[in-house]
């Protein structure tokens, strides 16, 4: 018996027909979404000039209208604080109801289509939606982050849930514990970190989407944003996206200060 | 020992905390209550909004009800459209989000400048949403779908790339000396000895994007980057309710679809 001399690492599909049949199919659908794509080249091309033409009114940015700049800022934060309170507290019980090895499967159903609802849909069509019921303004915009949190932070807490150990359950059960004290016995203590954990990723989250849900008219530093846009005033532009890059940039450090100290 | 110094250490009821404890999670209660308040309060939020809130609701609902179903062939489309924007994005970010995330790895990444450019980048990409790169890219390209493409992927390389350098941090190092003590050069140690190693994460991440960049294409058409969003918004800004419904229910089950195939194919992949 003699070894083989060359070696071949391990394939992801073993069997080479699976395996080119994916590859080639891939590739032709990356080539047909590009052929079906009416790609105008030319304007595409002029868009190099255009693009150093914009990043030279970018530079210097311009921070000389900075009040509106922090009221911004302050509007998105608030927000997202505000959403993420009120998102915590939703979770909870949507959380509860869409966990299947703790309510009955109608209700386990029921909660998990609402959640499936509310998060497919992109936060700004939601955003569109709260601007037509309580017209335009930060409200808005709170509510759309309220349904974003909840949706998420809920998803998180019936995953945990459904992860929990049997035993804890009937444990508390065993007591004849009530189904209240149940939760409070064996579900709280069971979610509590995690808990805590994505709320706090989600309070990040949200500040990220508060400076964007105001491009549809629903309050924070977005509105500004695209204004300056539309004005073609870009050095404004620049001021506010470097503003809202070092907000996140801080928030993401302060969540993940937060949780290493939890853990 | 006396009964009281007994009761002192073994009490009769069971408590979770110390005083102390339970004294310090109600401060942070209350902390977290009154951060709460005061944003909420700040907002100037018009609450008598509130008391027409249900006959807003109730109107558009009547308004869009039944959905206009001849609408769909028009919307056909724009839909694949935005199919295209977000897959074609994707395979962008495929190329951008590695050579970045190998700078952002500390293992993998040659010195300190090139790691803080790593990561500078992963940090400005992940901070600013998918709309507002659209913003910036249909102000370069002009309106369509290449300005949407360019933002699906300047956003996902941060997400993409943060997720790939995370893997590679967390790879054996076992691998990667066998691999350097065979002599290999350093192209040839990512290539054998890291790359194996986190392509599950890799292609597991970019299909778990890919499923996300979906939902986000489906709004770049807010601020002219192509897709169904475009059509939504003049359905929107024509308060043709029974238009937006057809588009709505579509853009579900689009992405209800491609939720489930990416779901599928991750879970054969980990």
């Amino acid at each position: 018996m003699s070894y083989p001399t060359t070696w071949q690492p391990p394939r992801f599909f073993s069997n080479p027909y699976v395996r080119y049949s994916v590859i080639i199919g891939v590739l032709g659908y990356f080539l047909l979404s590009y052929l079906t794509l009416e790609v105008d080249w030319q304007r595409t091309l002029k868009g190099i000039p255009r693009a150093i033409d914009i990043f030279q009114r970018m530079f210097p940015p311009n921070f000389s209208r900075w009040e509106i700049l922090v009221r911004g800022v302050l509007e998105s934060v608030q927000m997202a604080l505000a959403a993420s309170f009120f998102g915590m507290i939703i979770a909870i019980p949507v959380g509860l109801i869409a966990a299947n090895n703790l309510v009955p499967k109608p209700v386990y159903y029921v909660g998990r289509a609402f959640l499936g609802i509310s998060r497919t849909f992109h936060s700004i069509i939601i955003a569109i939606f709260f601007v037509k019921i309580f017209g335009f303004g930060p409200l808005a915009g709170v509510l759309t982050l309220i349904v974003d949190s909840f949706s998420f932070i809920g998803k998180m807490v019936a995953e945990d849930i459904e992860n929990m150990r049997p035993g804890k359950l009937e444990a508390i059960k065993a007591t004849g514990a009530s189904f209240p004290k149940l939760l409070l016995y064996a579900v709280q203590p069971h979610i509590l970190p995690r808990y805590i954990g994505v709320s706090i990723y989600r309070l990040d989250a949200n500040i990220r989407h508060s400076t964007v849900v105001g491009i549809v008219g629903a309050g924070g530093i977005g509105q500004t944003l695209a204004a300056s846009f539309s004005r073609y005033d870009y050095g404004f532009s620049l001021a506010i996206l470097m503003t809202i890059v070092s907000l996140v940039f801080l928030g993401e450090f302060f969540s993940n200060w937060i949780r290493a100290k939890l853990r | 020992m006396s009964q009281a110094d007994l009761h002192q250490k073994y009490p009769q009821i069971w408590k979770r905390f110390t005083p102390k404890e339970t004294l310090i999670r109600y401060i942070w209660f209350t902390g977290i209550v009154f951060i709460a308040v005061w944003s909420v309060s700040n907002l100037d939020i018009p609450w008598f909004y509130f008391l027409d809130a249900h006959v807003q609701a109730a109107d558009l609902f009547t308004r869009m009800v039944p959905p206009y179903w001849p609408f769909f062939l028009e919307i056909l489309n724009p839909l694949v459209e935005t199919l295209h924007i977000a897959t074609l994005g994707t395979v962008f970010t495929v190329f951008l989000a590695f050579p970045v995330a190998i700078l952002a790895a500390q293992n993998t990444t040659f010195n300190k400048a090139t790691w803080f450019l790593g990561r500078f980048i992963l940090v400005t990409s992940r901070s600013v949403n998918t709309v507002v790169w659209g913003l910036l890219f249909v102000a370069i390209f002009g309106p369509g779908p290449v300005a949407g493409i360019f933002s699906v992927a300047a956003r996902s390389i941060g997400f993409v790339g943060k997720l790939i350098a995370e893997a590679i941090e967390e790879i054996d190092v076992g691998t990667v000396e066998a691999v350097e003590a065979t002599g290999a050069s350093n192209l040839q140690t990512l290539l054998v000895g890291v790359l194996p190693q986190v392509m599950p994460v890799v292609l597991g991440t970019i299909i778990y994007r890919w499923d996300i960049n979906i939902r986000e294409s489906t709004v770049l058409g807010f601020v002219g980057a192509g897709g169904i969003g475009i059509v939504l918004y003049s359905s929107i800004n024509l308060f043709a309710w029974h238009e937006v419904s057809v588009i709505l229910i579509s853009i579900f089950g689009v992405v209800i679809l491609s939720e489930y195939l990416s779901i599928k194919a991750r879970a054969r992949i980990t």
